[in-house]
C-alpha cells in the first residue's frame, strides 16, 4: 500500500504553548485514520498543519511522495491536492450550492464552466442533494450544508480528505446522514484523516485510530484494538469519560 | 388617520406662522419668485446636467480607487507594512481635509504646475471629489472586508484559491453586500457635494444659479437649484431606505450568516 500522507516528528507551538510535540504517522492509500483525544490535544492543529494552514516549527510532511513542508513549495498547489471539511461547514453564503462546488473546479482546476457544472451536479446527486443545486446555503439544514461541504471538498479529487470534527456542530438527528456519506466515501476508496469525537463512528469506519494527548500520540493501532482494549492509561481514562 | 391629521395641523400652524412673520412678503419675493424660476430654468438645468456628468465619473472613480485603498489596507503580512501605512495616511489626510480646500488645491494648484495639459475645470473638480470621497468609501469597504468571518478565507484558501482570488471571489462579494446601504448613503452625500465644484468656476447648477441671481437681484435661482438637487437625490434616498429595510427583514428571518 502506498503512503499518501507521511508526518515525521511534527512540532508546533503557539507562543509558549507546545501544541504538537513530535507527531509521526503514515496514512496509506484508501485508509481512514481517526484522530481522537480531548479538546486541545492538538487534533485540529495537526490537520491544519497537513494542508499548510499552519506552519510547522519542526519536522517534515510528505504528500504523495512530495515534501510539502519545504518552504519552496507553493501552499496553494498543495491545498488544491487536499480536501478539507470544517466543523462549521464554512460554505460561501453568497454562492448557490452549485456555485460553492464549481468555484474550485473553475478557478483552481481551470475547468470550463459547463463542464464544472456538470461535474458539480454529479457530485450533488452523489451526496443526495441534486434538487438543491440552485439553493443558497442558509436555506439548508446543517446536515445538508455539511454534505455540500463534503461534495465541495472532494470536487477536485483530492489525494486525501481532512475532516475536522465535521459532526460536532450538528443537531444529533442530523449526524447520521453525514456519517453515512463519509462511510460511502470510504467504500469508494477515499483516503481520509479525521479528527472526531464520535467514538462509535471511529470504531465503525476507521482503519486505524491515533489517540493524541498533550501533543503526542499516546496510543495508536487498529480501531478495534485502541477503542475496545486500550493499553495506555491515558487512553483508558479518556475513553472511560466517553462511555460514561 | 391620526398621524395624517396631526401632520396637517402641524403643517398649517407652521405655514401660518411663517406667512405672518413681518418679513415674509419680502422673503417670498426674493426667494420664491415664480417668474425668476422660469427665467433661470434653462441655465440651471444645463448646469445640473454638468453636475450629473461629474457625479457619474466621480462615482466610478471613487468605487475603483476606494476598493484599491481598502484592499491595500487589509493586506496581511509585515512585508506590506509600507503600503498599508501609505493607505492609512491617505485616508487620515483626506477624511480630515475639508472638501472645499481639496477643490482649491487640486483645481487651482495642480494646473498651476504647468506640467499637465490644460483640462476643463470640471475635470479637476471630479478629481478632487474622487480624492476626498475615496477616503471615506475606502473605510466603508474596509469595514465590510473585515466583517467577513475569517473562516470564509480559510475555506477558500483550503480549496487552493490564491489570496487574490479569495479576496475577489469570496471576501469582496460578501463585503460589498454588507456595506451597500452605507455606500449608497455616501453616494447621496456626494450627489450634493458635486455642487461645490462651482467654487472652481465650472458652470454647474449652483454656479448657474449664482449668475442668474446676480442678473435678477433675486435669490430664487438658488432655491430652484436646491430643489433640483433634492429631486435628483430622492430616488437614491428611497432606494437606500428600501434596500436597508429589505436587508433587515432578511436578517431577522434568521439566516445563518
Amino acid at each position: 500500500m502506498s503512503v499518501v500522507v507521511k508526518l515525521e516528528n511534527i512540532h508546533k507551538s503557539f507562543g509558549n504553548t507546545d501544541v504538537l510535540r513530535g507527531i509521526s504517522l503514515d496514512v496509506h492509500h484508501g485508509e481512514v485514520v481517526a484522530l481522537i483525544g480531548a479538546s486541545g490535544s492538538g487534533k485540529s492543529t495537526l490537520l491544519r498543519c497537513v494542508n499548510l494552514l499552519e506552519q510547522i516549527d519542526d519536522g517534515q510532511i510528505w504528500l504523495g511522495g512530495d515534501d510539502i513542508s519545504n518552504p519552496q513549495v507553493h501552499p496553494d498547489k498543495v491545498r488544491a491536492r487536499i480536501g478539507v471539511v470544517f466543523q462549521q461547514f464554512n460554505l460561501f453564503p453568497h454562492l448557490s450550492v452549485l456555485g460553492n462546488i464549481t468555484l474550485s473546479l473553475t478557478h483552481v482546476k481551470k475547468m470550463k464552466g459547463s463542464e464544472a457544472q456538470a461535474h458539480a451536479r454529479e457530485l450533488l446527486a452523489h451526496v443526495g442533494l441534486a434538487e438543491k443545486a440552485s439553493w443558497y446555503p442558509d436555506r439548508l439544514s446543517g446536515g445538508q450544508q455539511q454534505r455540500v461541504a463534503l461534495a465541495r471538498a472532494i470536487a477536485c479529487k483530492p489525494e486525501v480528505l481532512l475532516l475536522d470534527e465535521i459532526t460536532s456542530a450538528l443537531d444529533p438527528e442530523l449526524v447520521g446522514e453525514v456519517l453515512e456519506l463519509v462511510h460511502t466515501l470510504k467504500d469508494e476508496g477515499t483516503t481520509i484523516m479525521m479528527a472526531t469525537h464520535e467514538m462509535a463512528f471511529a470504531r465503525d469506519v476507521a482503519d486505524r485510530v491515533f489517540f493524541l494527548d498533550n501533543g503526542v500520540i499516546a496510543e495508536s493501532g487498529p480501531a478495534g484494538g485502541v477503542l475496545e482494549n486500550p493499553q495506555d492509561s491515558r487512553t483508558q481514562a479518556f475513553l472511560r469519560r466517553f462511555s460514561g | 388617520m391620526v398621524s395624517f391629521v396631526s401632520t396637517l395641523v402641524f403643517a398649517l400652524v407652521l405655514w401660518f406662522f411663517v406667512v405672518n412673520t413681518p418679513g415674509w412678503e419680502l422673503v417670498r419675493r426674493s426667494f420664491f419668485d415664480f417668474e425668476v424660476f422660469q427665467a433661470a430654468w434653462p441655465r440651471v438645468i444645463e448646469g445640473l446636467w454638468l453636475n450629473i456628468r461629474v457625479l457619474f465619473f466621480a462615482a466610478i472613480g471613487v468605487l475603483v480607487f476606494a476598493l484599491l485603498l481598502a484592499t491595500i489596507r487589509t493586506l496581511r503580512g509585515p512585508v506590506f507594512f509600507p503600503l498599508r501605512a501609505v493607505a492609512a495616511g491617505y485616508t487620515d489626510l483626506f477624511r480630515g481635509m475639508p472638501l472645499i480646500i481639496v477643490l482649491y488645491i487640486v483645481g487651482f494648484g495642480v494646473p498651476g504646475l504647468g506640467a499637465l495639459p490644460r483640462m476643463p475645470l470640471e475635470f479637476w473638480g471630479t478629481i478632487a471629489l474622487v480624492l476626498t470621497y475615496s477616503a471615506y468609501v475606502a473605510e466603508v469597504f474596509r469595514a465590510g472586508i473585515e466583517s467577513v468571518h475569517p473562516s470564509q478565507r480559510l475555506a477558500a484558501r483550503s480549496l487552493g484559491l490564491s489570496y487574490g482570488k479569495t479576496l475577489r471571489l469570496v471576501v469582496l462579494p460578501q463585503a460589498i453586500r454588507k456595506v451597500t446601504p452605507a455606500l449608497m448613503n455616501d453616494f447621496i452625500a456626494m450627489q450634493k457635494d458635486v455642487g461645490l465644484i462651482s467654487v472652481l468656476g465650472a458652470v454647474d447648477a449652483v454656479r448657474a444659479a449664482q449668475i442668474e441671481t446676480a442678473q435678477a437681484f433675486n435669490f430664487s435661482p438658488y432655491v430652484l437649484a436646491g430643489l433640483l438637487f433634492v429631486l435628483l437625490a430622492l430616488p437614491m434616498i428611497r432606494l437606500t431606505d428600501w434596500y436597508s429595510a429589505r436587508l433587515r427583514t432578511r436578517e431577522q428571518a434568521g439566516s445563518l450568516v
